[in-house]
């Protein structure tokens, strides 16, 4: 009896329709604007931006000729199944779980970065950022702390890429009170159902993860590309080593980029050999020898050239050239 | 309530609007989280106007970037609690702020009991008046059976 004067959008009841006559009447809704239909390649590239990433990483990464190609490939299927959705080719959400493997310092870290970034400019991932994280961030303390943990973690990196590095040490098969194995299943859970959330990238060194695949088959099958990182070659090293040095405005002098090429040459035979990142620090401790040789002019004025010269006596004073081939660690000079 | 004519409870913001869906819920997420709000999940089984704290469903979410991982946890939530009320909260942290900045229901009872004034007469005729939720007429964990 006391019908409202007013009524709720949406809600379809007769006091609704009393109460808003011209609701039926009213003009229908505007169609929404039609999308410019794309039907080549790259008319999609144009919209995304995808192709300019493409070739960012094929200048600023050296070598890694297998990685880039997959990336090639996984960015083509993702453009292609834009082509094919305007022709209403429906296909699923494809799979794009990626497992990285390679030995230390081989850009596996570098490349999921650039991966976030190719993905977010496709549309696959909504907001591109990356969540790099470790056991530590995943498996917890003691019982029921796991799956909180997890699931934070998991809610962190939605609408982006969750990067899992040292993804082996999840399962420690010595340890069957372990908890690693309750976040690897809510890992899974979320990776089959919510594909479209979020993209989730192990790494971790070849044989370990292989290991880890073997004791975990539904996360392996789970993973549709298996990349594998080589290691460099004495060549890449060394553009590396420019590359590096460019970014931090120094250069090699006269002779100091021959002497760099024999110390990489020896430093590889030696253990602990990490790639790139061993490069970084032997460049890193140049500096160093560089910083202290100019420190000891207390009056001299420097032109900026020396200041940013790496002289060939700077790398020659690693220890690498005067020791035998005894073992060095990472932090030896 | 007289001013309520269709028995609905109407706190925070959008409770005079048709019931939210997900993909408007997920909207109104992204304009927080880019706003830089952290969003939790709460809920209670009395919407008492007064009754301000209600329970927290898992902690507050920083560090978020996309809606999917709060409607997750709202998902979670309507499980658990499918006749509960439950509201969204956005947090703002910015240093001299500092407190909810959004908040609104978006699961409700399918029945909601409502409110009833009551009246106390004290000294002098003088009336006081005090509103009661008809929820809490029945113990803690029955108040949404219907």
């Amino acid at each position: 009896m006391n019908a409202p004067l007013y009524s709720f959008p949406g809600q379809s009841g007769a006091a609704a329709r009393g109460a808003e006559p011209t609701d039926s009447a009213a003009p229908a809704e505007p169609a929404a604007p039609v999308a410019p239909a794309l039907r080549t390649v790259s008319a999609v590239l144009a919209q995304s931006q995808a192709g300019l990433g493409l070739e960012d990483l094929e200048r600023d990464l050296v070598g890694l000729g297998p990685v880039k190609a997959r990336i090639r490939d996984i960015a083509a299927l993702l453009v292609i199944d834009k082509l094919r959705a305007n022709f209403a080719l429906q296909a699923q959400a494809p799979n794009l779980h990626m497992c990285f493997t390679g030995n230390p310092g081989t850009g596996k870290t570098t490349v999921a970065l650039r991966m976030a970034e190719i993905l977010h400019r496709l549309g696959y991932v909504r907001k591109g950022h990356l969540v790099a994280v470790t056991r530590d961030d995943l498996v917890g303390q003691y019982i029921g702390h796991t799956a909180p943990k997890t699931r934070e973690v998991l809610k962190r990196a939605m609408g982006g890429v969750l990067f899992i590095d040292e993804a082996y040490y999840l399962y420690r098969p010595e340890n069957e009170r372990d908890y690693g194995q309750e976040a690897i299943e809510i890992l899974l859970q979320v990776m089959e159902n919510q594909r479209q959330d979020l993209v989730v990238i192990l790494a971790g060194y070849k044989d370990r993860m292989d290991t880890f695949f073997r004791c975990n088959p539904g996360l392996s099958s789970r993973i549709a590309h298996h990349v594998d990182f080589p290691d460099y070659s004495n060549g890449e090293l060394l553009l590396i080593a420019d590359q590096m040095l460019a970014i931090q405005n120094y250069q090699f002098g006269p002779g100091a980029r021959a002497a760099f090429a024999q110390y990489l040459a020896r430093r590889i035979k030696q253990p602990h050999f990490a790639n790139a990142r061993s490069v970084r620090n032997a460049l890193d401790r140049c500096r160093l020898r560089q910083a202290s040789r100019l420190f000891v002019d207390p009056q001299r004025e420097f032109t900026a050239a020396e200041l940013s010269t790496i002289a060939e006596a700077d790398v020659r004073a690693s220890r690498v050239f005067h020791s035998g081939p005894e073992p060095s660690t990472e932090s030896s000079t | 309530m007289m001013t309520n004519p269709v028995g609905r409870i109407t706190q925070g913001q959008f409770s005079f609007l048709a019931e939210l869906s997900d993909a408007e819920i997920s909207l109104q997420i992204e304009y927080g989280l880019r706003k830089g709000y952290a969003w939790s999940v709460e809920y209670t089984d009395d919407p008492h106007p007064r009754n301000t704290y209600w329970e927290m469903f898992g902690m507050p979410m920083f560090d978020l970037k996309d809606a999917a991982g709060v409607l997750q946890e709202l998902n979670h939530c309507r499980q658990t609690f499918p006749s509960h009320y439950i509201r969204l909260l956005a947090f703002d942290a910015t240093r001299g702020v500092e407190s909810i900045a959004m908040s609104f229901i978006v699961n409700r009872p399918a029945k909601e009991a409502g409110f009833g004034l009551n009246r106390q007469e004290g000294p002098g005729r003088t009336l006081r008046y005090t509103v009661h939720s008809y929820a809490t007429d029945r113990p803690e964990g029955e108040r949404q059976q219907d």
